[in-house]
C-alpha cells in the first residue's frame, strides 16, 4: 500500500528579507541571512498512523506542514500527498487542516462558517450541526464566532477537519487552548479517524499528551529531522540513565550507604542510584538482596521531556 | 461552480451583517433622491422626458457613488483575509483563488446591483410621479443600472488587485482612496486644463476621445449620456461623449470589467498565506 504521505529530502530555504524584523532585535542582521527552514527531511506516514512532529518554536514545524498542504513553495526534494502534488486540485480534498491561532469571520455563526466549508468541500452543508455536536459546540452554533472563547474556536477548527472523509489531517498544535477534558475528547475523535484509515500529522508542544496519543514520534531541531520512532524506541537510543530511589528502613541508612557506594544519598537517608536500561535489574537484585533494610524504592524513567531534549538540543542553546 | 456560489452566499451574509447592503443602497437611495429633487429646475428648456433628465444626473452621481462604493466593499476582501488569519485554511480547501474571487465579486455585484436599482428606481419615481410621459426613458434607466453593475465590477476587480498587492487592510483603503481621487476626480481635471490650454486644437479633436475611453469611469459617462441622446442635458467632460460612437464606450465599458478582475487574479495568485 502507498503511503499517505511521503516526503523525501526536503529542503526549504527563506529569503532573508521574508524574516526581516521577524526578532526585532536582529532585523539588521536577518535581512542578508538566508534561513534555512528545512533540511533534507524524509518521512513516511501510511493510512492510520498518528505521527507528532515535536520541535522547539523556528525548527521548522509549521513550514513542513504548510508545505505538505501546498500552500508555500519548496526549494528541493519531493513531496508526495495521496500521490498528488501538494496543493493540487486532488490533494486539497483529501487533506483537512487545522492551522494555529486557527481564525475566522467574526460575523458568521459556527454554524454558518461549518455550513460554508461544507459546500467548500462538495458536502450537505445540512450536516453543520452534527459536526458542531461531535466537537461539543450544539449549544453555541447559533452565536457569532466574534463571542467565541478561543478553546470554541479551536473547536470550530476541528470541526472543519472532521468534514467529508479526509484522508490526511494536518493539525498545528490541534489541542492549545483546550482544558484538559477536551484534549481527552479531541485524541478520542483522533482515534476514530485513525481507526478509519486517516493518516494524521499533529504538532505539540505538550510532550505527555503526545506521549500515550501517537504512534511515532518525529523531532525536529533547527530545520533537521534529528529523531524518529515509537516512544520506546527514541528511549532506547536516547539511553538515558534510569533513577533509583531507595528509601532505606528505619536505622538502616548506614548500611544501605555501605552497599551503594556508588550513590547519593540526602540527610534523610534517601539513596539514589543512576544507572543505564541494561544495568536496571541487575541493580534491582542488589537491592533485593537488602531484604528488611529497604523501605521503599522507585524506578524513575527519564522523562518525555529528558528525551525530547536530548535529541532537540540546539548548538549555542 | 459550486465553490463560487458558496463563497458568495457566505460573503453576502457577511455583507449584510457588516451592514453594507444597508450601507450601499441608502447611499444610493438618499443620493439619487437629492438629484431627482435638484435635477427637476432644468426640464423646460430640453425637449426631453422628464426621466431622461434624471438618468442624466443620475449618470454623473454614479461616475462618483459606484467607484467609491465598489472600492470601499472590496479593499477588504484579500488583505482582511491575511490579516484575520483566515486565508491559509481557505487555500487549503478544494477551491481555487478565482473561484474565491469570483465568489467574492458575484457577492459585491449583487450588492451594487440591489443599491444601484433601488437608488435609481426611487429618483425614477419621483421623475414618473411628476411627469408620467417620463416612462419612455425607462430603457435608459435600465442601461444606467446594467453599466453602472459593469463600472462596479470594474472598480471591484482593481479594489481586489490593491488588497492582494498592500495585505494589510490599512495600506489597501489608502490605495483604494488615491485609485478612486485619480481615475475619478483628477483625470477629469487634467483632461479639463488640457482641453482648456489647447483651446480647439489637435488635443481636444484626436486624444480627449481615446482618453476619455481609457477611463472606465469617463467610459460609463459616455456611454449613458451618448445612448440617451442626453448630451445636451450634461455639461463639462460629458459634452465630448457626442464625438465617440457607442460601440467604442459599449467596448470600454466591457472590456475593463475583464482586465480588472484578471489583474486581481494575477494579484492574489502572489499572496503567499
Amino acid at each position: 500500500m502507498t503511503p499517505t504521505l511521503t516526503i523525501s529530502r526536503l529542503t526549504k530555504a527563506f529569503p532573508g528579507r521574508a524574516e526581516a524584523g521577524f526578532p526585532f532585535g536582529k532585523a539588521r542582521r536577518q535581512r542578508i541571512q538566508a534561513v534555512e527552514a528545512l533540511k533534507q527531511v524524509s518521512l513516511t506516514l501510511e493510512a492510520g498512523k498518528r505521527a507528532a512532529l515535536l520541535g522547539h518554536n523556528g525548527a521548522g514545524k509549521s513550514t513542513m506542514m504548510k508545505i505538505v498542504l501546498g500552500l508555500i513553495p519548496f526549494d528541493s526534494g519531493e513531496v508526495s500527498v495521496c500521490g498528488a502534488r501538494p496543493g493540487s486540485p486532488a490533494a486539497r480534498t483529501s487533506v483537512a487542516y487545522l492551522p494555529e491561532n486557527v481564525a475566522f469571520h467574526p460575523a458568521l455563526t459556527g454554524e454558518e462558517q461549518v455550513r460554508h466549508y461544507l459546500s467548500l468541500r462538495g458536502e450537505d452543508p445540512r450536516q453543520a450541526m452534527e459536526i458542531l455536536a461531535r466537537v461539543g459546540l450544539a449549544s453555541a452554533a447559533r452565536r457569532r464566532i466574534g463571542t467565541y472563547s478561543k478553546g470554541m474556536r479551536q473547536r470550530v477548527g476541528l470541526a472543519q477537519t472532521l468534514i467529508g472523509r479526509p484522508r490526511l489531517l494536518v493539525l498545528d498544535e490541534p489541542t492549545s487552548g483546550l482544558d484538559p477534558v477536551s484534549r481527552r475528547d479531541f485524541y478520542d475523535l483522533l482515534d476514530g479517524l485513525a481507526a478509519e484509515g486517516t493518516a494524521i500529522l499533529l504538532s505539540s508542544h505538550v510532550l505527555t499528551e503526545v506521549e500515550a496519543r501517537t504512534d511515532r514520534i518525529l523531532i525536529l531541531s533547527g530545520g533537521a529531522l534529528v529523531a524518529e520512532g515509537t516512544l520506546a524506541e527514541l528511549r532506547a537510543r536516547a539511553a538515558l540513565p534510569v533513577s533509583l530511589l531507595v528509601r532505606p528502613a528505619p536505622g538502616h541508612a548506614a548500611r544501605l550507604a555501605m552497599a551503594f557506594p556508588e550513590g547519593s544519598q540526602d540527610g534523610d537517608g534517601l539513596l539514589r542510584l543512576a544507572c543505564t536500561q541494561a544495568e536496571k535489574l541487575p541493580l534491582l537484585a542488589r537491592i533485593a538482596t537488602l531484604g528488611t533494610a529497604v523501605a521503599d524504592l522507585d524506578v524513575i524513567p527519564p522523562s518525555l521531556e529528558d528525551i525530547y531534549s536530548h535529541f532537540s538540543r540546539r548548538d549555542g542553546q | 461552480m459550486s465553490g463560487v456560489l458558496a463563497t458568495a452566499i457566505c460573503e453576502f451574509r457577511i455583507a449584510l451583517r457588516n451592514r453594507w447592503v444597508s450601507i450601499a443602497t441608502g447611499m444610493m437611495v438618499l443620493f439619487a433622491l437629492v438629484l431627482a429633487a435638484a435635477g427637476s429646475a432644468p426640464t423646460g428648456d430640453v425637449s426631453v422626458d422628464r426621466l431622461s433628465v434624471t438618468v442624466a444626473s443620475l449618470t454623473s452621481l454614479a461616475v462618483y457613488l459606484v467607484p467609491l462604493l465598489a472600492l470601499l466593499m472590496s479593499f477588504d476582501a484579500v488583505a482582511g483575509e491575511v490579516e484575520r488569519g483566515t486565508l491559509p485554511l481557505l487555500l487549503t480547501y478544494p477551491v481555487s483563488r478565482l473561484q474565491i474571487l469570483l465568489g467574492k465579486l458575484v457577492a459585491h455585484l449583487a450588492i451594487l446591483g440591489l443599491a444601484a436599482a433601488l437608488g435609481y428606481g426611487a429618483a425614477a419615481l419621483v421623475a414618473v410621479w411628476s411627469d408620467p410621459g417620463a416612462l419612455q426613458g425607462l430603457g435608459s434607466l435600465w442601461r444606467l443600472i446594467w453599466s453602472s453593475v459593469l463600472l462596479g465590477a470594474t472598480f471591484l476587480g482593481a479594489g481586489y488587485a490593491l488588497s492582494s498587492l498592500a495585505r494589510r487592510p490599512s495600506g489597501a483603503a489608502g490605495l483604494a482612496i488615491a485609485l478612486w481621487l485619480v481615475a475619478v476626480v483628477l483625470y477629469d481635471l487634467a483632461l479639463l486644463a488640457l482641453i482648456v490650454s489647447d483651446g480647439g486644437g489637435t488635443f481636444t479633436t484626436q486624444a480627449l476621445p481615446l482618453a476619455l475611453l481609457a477611463n472606465p469611469a469617463d467610459a460609463f459617462r459616455v456611454f449613458n449620456l451618448s445612448a440617451a441622446e442626453a448630451v445636451a442635458a450634461a455639461g463639462g467632460i460629458g459634452g465630448a461623449a457626442g464625438a465617440i460612437p457607442l460601440w467604442q464606450s459599449a467596448a470600454s465599458l466591457l472590456v475593463w470589467p475583464l482586465a480588472a478582475i484578471a489583474l486581481a487574479v494575477a494579484a492574489f495568485r502572489r499572496v503567499t498565506p
